[in-house]
């Protein structure tokens, strides 16, 4: 298992106009759930198809539907806690949170205020080689995603769509441990790596699959120590929560902002009111959502519809028994057995498919070679070209077989780079190209003699000037090297050339 | 617990439930009528009792993930008051 230690990230400082102030961070990440149906109904969860046809009656709360739960997308919220170290509550029940809005037919959503389904857990969140911020998870529940309004269709009206409405989300709430805009970025690229490898959310920010509200607050240096030792959130600052952000970027410009704009009415001798705020990319500023306060008032209660979940620990001692390996105890196996540095596991463990094509690649080879060929090689010409690892045209196992022609001296470093090439344009099996275009590496001393012995032959006056001058023997090798069609092996001319040159 | 004016007001507004202001009084106390029928239970020590969350020892019924609804949409728009291109319409909703 992981036994790598960690150093606490230090927290971001902003210097207001009379002194410095801290950041503290707490995240709230709504992950849709990837499963086939929806949580309560048998209604799809697809995307992309015309507006209101993925909706049973359940979904669009006609009276008299019930709900009844999708063991899988239960399973799937399991999974995800076991992942992130986090305790799994045997007993969950379901609450309704009442509120109106277009997008959410029932009036209600179905969430899980007092006994979710997930307790606490935990994400490391590497922050540099041997830097990292454990971010604490106070819970996971289950809830229902709402729909989509569209309002640029029409001048006057508002149109909606239920397609999304009763897809299950996992909404996972953080512990206020985050303590800088960059750090809140890395934690949310953490948690969607892991979700991604446990295939429990596919992370799609831009379509929304994965979004996060983050809570800011300011305090004085000291403060959040004082804080982390008591649990008493009276010594943080009045936070604000910005609702509903669906990038890196602007997570991290949204609490700049918002850090600074609490900082100036602090230190102009005003408090902070707490609200839900919005982020405005266009003008870079948060603004109050003044429209949701009231509405705020959710009155939630049990719901009615719904038993108690009672799941079995032999179902979560299954799930955990078939858990994948996850980012953190992938990066150390990779750094253990393949000898990789930090930077290259990181860059080897950042998606799933990459991690596979390595493993697959580097498994009985050299792996720092393997992991040079996939990163500069490989990685560096599919991002040159936008393509994704799942695109190459080169598989796992053409590289390993170049690796394999490149390792016992079939083909040198130069040729091998040909090949790559070869691969890549054309495909082909690496063994058989070099066979059939004669791209052997030439280890035959004999024939290397033969033509060193001509180049020397042919160039009395460079034979001359290389006497008096040694360096000009690299022109010596050059020339050989030219002459075998740079299938010569370098090593053995370089000794040739110097042997017959008397130097 | 009871219940004043500006309470039921508050209630009404969040149920969208439209009420005049000459009822809202009477609501009010009504209102404050039930929960105090309710208060009484709290006479009774539930010390130790696990809350009963049904009648019947059931477990929570689960259904496979398998798609067997939807593609409804003409029933699921039928009783829209307005709907157009496959869309609910309502009136305009921006924050």
């Amino acid at each position: 298992m992981l036994d790598l230690t960690y150093e606490a990230p230090k927290a971001k400082v902003i210097a207001g106009a009379k002194h410095d102030w801290e950041l503290v961070i707490g995240m709230e990440i709504h992950a849709q759930v990837s499963s086939n149906a929806k949580l309560f109904s048998g209604a799809s969860t697809a995307v992309g198809a015309e507006p209101n046809s993925n909706v049973s009656f359940v979904d669009a709360a006609m009276p008299g539907m019930l709900p009844v739960i999708n063991e899988f997308c239960v399973e799937q919220a399991v999974r995800t806690g076991i992942g992130l170290k986090a305790r799994i509550n045997l007993f969950s029940a379901f609450d309704r949170k009442n509120y109106f809005y277009p997008d959410l037919p029932q009036g209600y959503q179905i969430s899980q205020l007092y006994h979710p389904i997930v307790g606490e857990g935990e994400v490391i969140v590497e922050m540099g080689p041997g830097v990292a911020r454990r971010v604490r998870i106070e819970r996971i529940h289950l809830e229902q995603d709402a729909g989509k309004s569209i309002h640029d269709m029409d001048p006057n009206n508002s149109f909606v769509d239920f397609n999304r409405t009763g897809v299950a989300l996992m909404e996972i709430v953080s512990r206020p441990d985050i303590r800088g805009p960059e750090e809140a970025a890395a934690y949310v690229a953490k948690l969607r790596q892991i979700l991604r490898y446990l295939g429990t959310c596919d992370g799609d920010m831009q379509h929304g699959n994965l979004r996060a509200d983050v809570n800011v607050s300011v305090c004085r240096p000291g403060d959040y120590e004082r804080y982390q030792a008591t649990q008493d959130f009276g010594h943080l600052g009045t936070r604000c929560e910005i609702k509903n952000m669906n990038s890196m970027r602007f997570i991290q410009a949204a609490i700049d902002y918002e850090a600074r704009r609490q900082i100036a009415i602090l230190e102009d001798g005003g408090t902070v009111v707490q609200e839900t705020r919005l982020y405005d990319p266009d003008k870079g500023e948060t603004r109050s959502m003044r429209s949701k306060e009231e509405a705020h008032d959710y009155r939630y209660f049990p719901c009615p519809d719904l038993l108690p979940l009672e799941i079995e620990q032999a179902w979560v001692d299954d799930i955990a028994a078939r858990m994948p390996e996850l980012p953190d105890a992938k990066k150390a196996r990779f750094m253990a057995d393949y000898g990789l540095t930090d930077y290259d596991a990181n860059v080897l463990t950042a998606e799933l498919d990459a991690a596979h094509f390595f493993d697959e690649v580097a498994k009985g080879r050299d792996g720092k070679i393997a992991a040079n060929w996939v990163i500069n090689e490989l990685f560096g010409r599919l991002n040159k070209e936008g393509h994704s690892i799942a695109e190459s045209p080169v598989s796992a196992a053409q590289l390993g077989g170049l690796l394999d022609l490149l390792g016992d001296g079939t083909i040198s470093g130069k040729i091998a780079k040909d090949l790559f090439e070869i691969l890549y344009t054309e495909g082909g099996d690496p063994r058989e190209i070099v066979e059939a275009r004669g791209m052997k590496q030439v280890t035959d001393t004999g024939a290397i003699e033969a033509a060193v012995d001509q180049i020397i032959a042919d160039n009395p006056a460079q034979v001359e000037k290389a006497k008096q001058n040694p360096k000009l023997a690299g022109w010596f090798v050059g020339q050989v090297m030219k002459a075998t069609g740079g299938k010569a092996n370098p090593a053995a001319v370089n000794d040739l050339v110097t042997r017959k040159l008397g130097l | 617990m009871s219940i004043d004016v500006e309470t039921a007001r508050r209630v009404a507004k969040l149920a969208r439930i439209q009420v005049d202001e000459s009822d809202l009084a009477a609501l009010a106390g009504e209102l404050s009528g039930i929960l105090t029928f309710m208060e009484q239970l709290n006479e009774v020590d539930v010390t130790g009792v696990e809350p009963m969350t049904s009648v019947t020892p059931m477990r929570l019924k689960r259904r496979a993930d398998v798609v067997t609804d939807g593609n409804i949409q003409e029933a699921v728009l039928k009783n829209a008051p307005e709907s157009r291109e496959g869309f609910f319409v309502v009136p305009k909703v921006v924050e």
